[in-house]
């Protein structure tokens, strides 16, 4: 459904993607995962033809987006970072200006009623869009990408500073619509990857470092996962007695202190789930076990221990990661 | 294309400009109009369309400042931008809706002229000669207009951008008169100005080669705000 061959875009003389491939299949829910300033959103622009590759080719239901525009385009439907609203419109004057924009074949009343109550906006349907909040101005960026009932749903960081709730909804939106359609959203956010989308392509410094099903990154992640454990007892003793559990990796003391408990951080070697030993060992030793949460990896541990694997493994790893995205 | 020209007209009137613009066009012709012809007894339309070509100068530009720019600044223009339309489309369609603001209130105005008919000789030539000359000066100004404003996010430079451009499209025509010994100076610099080529039409000479010129600056103009577009998926 989306395809990208060898994108290069250069402002000037830095990269902002640098020899991008990938290829997206029907209905696939795809994650672009990246820092700030990754190319996330430039390699969006490109495939939605708002912006021009330096070099190489997107395609969109197998149309060149620079060749034929006005034909890809209508296979698309894209949120930008920033929703493209205008203010002193009313939701629904605003959708059917988009309507007729997209020309829309579809019955219009039905299909905007529909897309209305999908996004959850019927009851603002005429309000202004600047009398909004935050949140349902976003929805009003999604309901307008879902005008037209495009093949190919783009979504560049569609959470971002939204309230928890709101994000919760707005997943489980993309969720639902991933039935239906291809999806490609951005985001810098690991968890919201791994609530929604079944393929990750991680892109750090405009190349992509990683592309693989989101339960093998998962996996990845949790080799060598690392626990907060909270423990009341003699501090050299518990060190010299937690090493010796199999599967532990390291213990480092961190010095803080919860009531009388040590707070310890205990590493994991890959694969080994150390959880259960740890707790047997503090009760054979009768010592108060008083926490036990695993550290969340964040997206920078991530970086650093994908491009080591990527290093360390060499050809290895690219030839996992083309595997996964030729279908 | 026709979506945009309709939201085009709907913003028109959803923000102040459009009635602003209405309103001060209407005043001002009905001032320009008392002026040049009730109050000095005379049928000649010249003065005033010449008149209304100077203030169109400035009204066209505020007219336009916001067509471009405030899409740029809002983002919105990325929407219109990834949808199914050309850049054309959405340059023409927003010229087209200018264009009409700018001739339903020229033509509505240049109805009092009917007025005169049964007290004093009109010459529907020249009346006609004059409407269409306004209509393609008034049709270049909102080229340039749009063109300014597809450089800038800031509505006010837009405006005063492009007066300063049309300033020095009519200021052509002085710098001509100051140099009379030099007629092949004299002969391009007015060949070039928008408003010797007005004079003429409005004195009755219907010259073809002056409808090029207005149509080829205006061309133009839209071509180079398709550029400006085109170029800045390349930046």
């Amino acid at each position: 459904m989306v395809k990208v061959k060898n994108l290069v875009k250069k402002y000037g003389t830095s990269y902002a993607l640098n020899d991008v491939s990938f290829e997206i299949g029907e209905g696939e829910i795809v994650g672009l995962l990246g820092p700030n300033g990754a190319g996330k959103s430039t390699a969006m622009n490109i495939i939605t033809g708002y912006l021009s590759s330096t070099s190489g080719e997107a395609f969109v239901g197998g149309i060149d987006i620079l060749e034929n525009p006005i034909e890809a385009k209508k296979y698309i439907g894209f949120l930008p970072e920033q929703p493209p609203l205008y203010p002193e419109m009313t939701v629904s004057e605003y959708l059917n200006f988009v309507y007729e924009l997209k020309g829309c074949e579809l019955p219009r009343d039905e299909h905007i009623s529909e897309i209305l109550s999908v996004v959850k906006l019927t009851d603002v349907k005429n309000r202004l869009i600047k009398n909004l909040s935050k949140g349902y101005k976003q929805r009003v960026g999604i309901a307008q990408a879902l005008v037209g009932d495009p093949k190919v749903i783009i979504f560049d960081e569609p959470t971002v500073g939204l309230d928890p709730k709101q994000i919760l909804e707005v997943r489980s939106l993309i969720r639902t619509l991933g039935k239906r359609h291809t999806v490609i959203l951005s985001t810098h956010i690991l968890a919201e990857v791994q609530a929604v989308c079944e393929r990750v392509i991680i892109i750090n410094k405009g190349k992509i470092i990683a592309d693989e099903k989101t339960d093998v990154l998962t996996k990845t992640i949790e080799d060598g996962v690392q626990y907060e454990v909270k423990i009341a007892g003699p501090e050299s003793e518990v060190t010299s007695t937690i090493k010796k559990i199999i599967g532990v990796r390291s213990v480092t003391s961190t010095g803080a202190r919860d009531g009388n408990a040590c707070v310890y951080v205990v590493e994991a070697s890959a694969g080994a789930d150390i959880r259960a030993s740890l707790f047997r060992a503090c009760a054979n030793a009768s010592w108060l076990m008083i926490g036990l949460a695993p550290l969340g990896a964040d997206l920078e541990s991530i970086f650093i221990k994908l491009v080591e694997k990527s290093e360390r493994g060499g050809r290895e790893g690219t030839k996992g990661a083309r595997k996964s995205s030729v279908r | 294309m026709l979506a945009i020209f309709k939201r085009e007209i709907r913003a028109y009137f959803t923000g102040v400009i459009g009635y602003v613009f209405m309103v001060a066009f209407l005043a001002v012709a009905g001032v320009v109009f008392a002026y040049t012809t009730l109050f000095s007894m005379s049928s000649d339309v010249t003065t005033y369309y010449t008149m209304m070509l100077l203030f169109s100068a400035i009204a066209l530009p505020i007219l336009t400042m916001k067509s471009f720019s405030e899409e740029k600044k809002m983002k919105t223009e990325q929407l219109l931008l990834t949808s199914p339309v050309s850049i054309t489309g959405m340059v023409v369609g927003k010229f087209l809706a200018a264009y009409a603001m700018f001739a339903s209130a020229l033509l509505f105005t240049s109805l009092y002229f009917l007025l005169l008919i049964p007290y004093a000789p009109l010459k529907l030539a020249i009346l006609v000669g004059n409407i269409i000359a306004l209509l393609l000066v008034g049709g270049v100004f909102i080229t340039i207009g749009l063109f300014v404003s597809s450089l800038t996010e800031n509505q006010l430079s837009a405006a005063v951008g492009s007066i300063v451009i049309i300033a020095a499209m009519l200021g052509i025509a002085l710098v001509a008169a100051l140099i009379p010994e030099n007629y092949a100076i004299r002969f391009v610099l007015e060949g070039l100005s928008v408003f010797t080529r007005f004079q003429g039409f409005v004195n009755g000479y219907f010259e073809i080669s002056s409808i090029v010129y207005y149509l080829s600056v205006a061309a133009i103009f839209l071509y180079l705000t398709i550029r400006v577009y085109d170029r800045r998926r390349y930046n």
